[in-house]
């Protein structure tokens, strides 16, 4: 509940404030952004799986997010940027789609 | 979770995890989220607004090369459109110009066709001949003399004299062109004033055999643009053998 709340209160606050993005933070936002998302379906599995840890979850959150940009920053120091975030995207898409089908099968026995 | 289990489980174990405990868990979860809605919306933002400054290089250097290549198509464009316009002015222009000089052509064509009227300096010279003494081929000579003397236009009473004018003997005057014309006749011409009325005047010319036929000749001498008008016109017949034959090369 205070999870859903805290994530109205961030898009409201993002409304609100609509900041500007970093210049050298705009490449590695969106797929932190994904590897946020990740962790949050990765949580919301545990749950339901019944072996939640919020300490797991604070540090797979955190990590999710600042490995997927370091990736993507490492790939841009190499040259490769483009193609290595097409890469992280792809396998936290993957990850997303297979939390969420365990997910459904939980909810839904489908 | 094993197939015996009630379905409502999970249900119940979700609405459990999600009801309001202020556990540290609870509140970092919360916090987390917060962050995760903040960032999705600040990147949907900047994604919307996002010009070329949020790009890689590589995608620059992308842009930038559809860009010039676009640059070039378009000014590859520009020119031949410039070039096809250069060409249809100078075409009209050109087309102008050969329509001016055609009708100029035609115009003078005309005059000396006798099928357009044409008036400026010449003389009107005047036949009497009270006892109808003349033959056609003192009209003849008098139109060979006068085309000697540079007439560009003559006319006969209410006739045109052209190449192709016949004069015949008719009762009570002559046919020019199968036209009856009676004494007086009036010939209007168009040319040199002075050489034409010099012409007749030559000794043994048209003048003094007018006279020895018993017939009197009076020239008026109108050396004005407008001394002269001729307006009598030619019907011009399309020529039934003749066709137009391109010069020999």
């Amino acid at each position: 509940m205070i999870a859903a709340v805290g994530l109205v209160v961030g898009v409201v606050v993002g409304v609100l404030l609509h900041p500007e993005v970093p210049v050298a933070l705009q490449p590695y936002l969106p797929i932190a952004v994904v590897a946020a998302l990740d962790a949050v379906f990765g949580g919301l599995r545990a749950v339901l799986d019944g072996i939640f840890d919020d300490r797991v979850f604070v540090v797979s959150f955190a990590s999710n997010a600042v490995v997927a940009a370091l990736i993507v920053y490492l790939g841009d120091q190499l040259g490769v940027g483009s193609q290595l975030s097409t890469g992280v995207v792809v396998v936290l898409g993957v990850r997303i789609f297979s939390n969420v089908a365990a997910i459904r099968r939980h909810l839904f026995n489908a | 979770m094993s197939a015996g289990e009630p379905r409502a489980n999970p249900w119940r174990r979700l609405w459990r995890a999600a009801g309001p405990r202020a556990t540290r868990g609870q509140l970092l979860a919360g916090v987390l989220c917060a962050a995760l809605g903040f960032g999705v919306v600040v990147q949907v933002r900047q994604t919307n607004v996002s010009g070329l400054a949020d790009l890689r290089e590589s995608d620059l250097v992308r842009i930038l090369d559809d860009t010039t290549d676009r640059g070039d198509r378009l000014a590859g464009e520009v020119q031949d459109l410039e070039t096809t316009r250069r060409e249809l002015t100078e075409g009209s222009d050109q087309a102008q110009a050969a329509a001016a000089a055609a009708s100029a052509r035609a115009q003078q064509y005309g005059v000396l066709a006798g099928t357009l009227p044409a008036h400026g300096p010449g003389v009107v010279a005047t036949v009497t001949d009270p006892s109808g003494a003349l033959r056609s081929t003192n009209f003849i000579q008098l139109v060979q003399e006068l085309r000697d003397s540079g007439a560009e236009a003559i006319q006969i009473g209410s006739t045109r004299v052209v190449a192709q004018t016949a004069f015949t003997d008719g009762s009570g005057g002559v046919l020019v062109d199968g036209r009856l014309e009676r004494s007086p006749y009036v010939v209007s011409v168009i040319g040199d004033p002075s050489t034409l009325a010099t012409a007749m005047d030559i000794p043994g010319g048209v003048r003094e055999t007018l006279r020895s036929a018993g017939a009197d000749l009076a020239v008026a001498r109108a050396p004005g643009e407008d001394g002269v008008r001729v307006t009598a016109l030619h019907a011009v017949s399309a020529p039934q053998y003749a066709r137009p034959a391109s010069p020999r090369p």
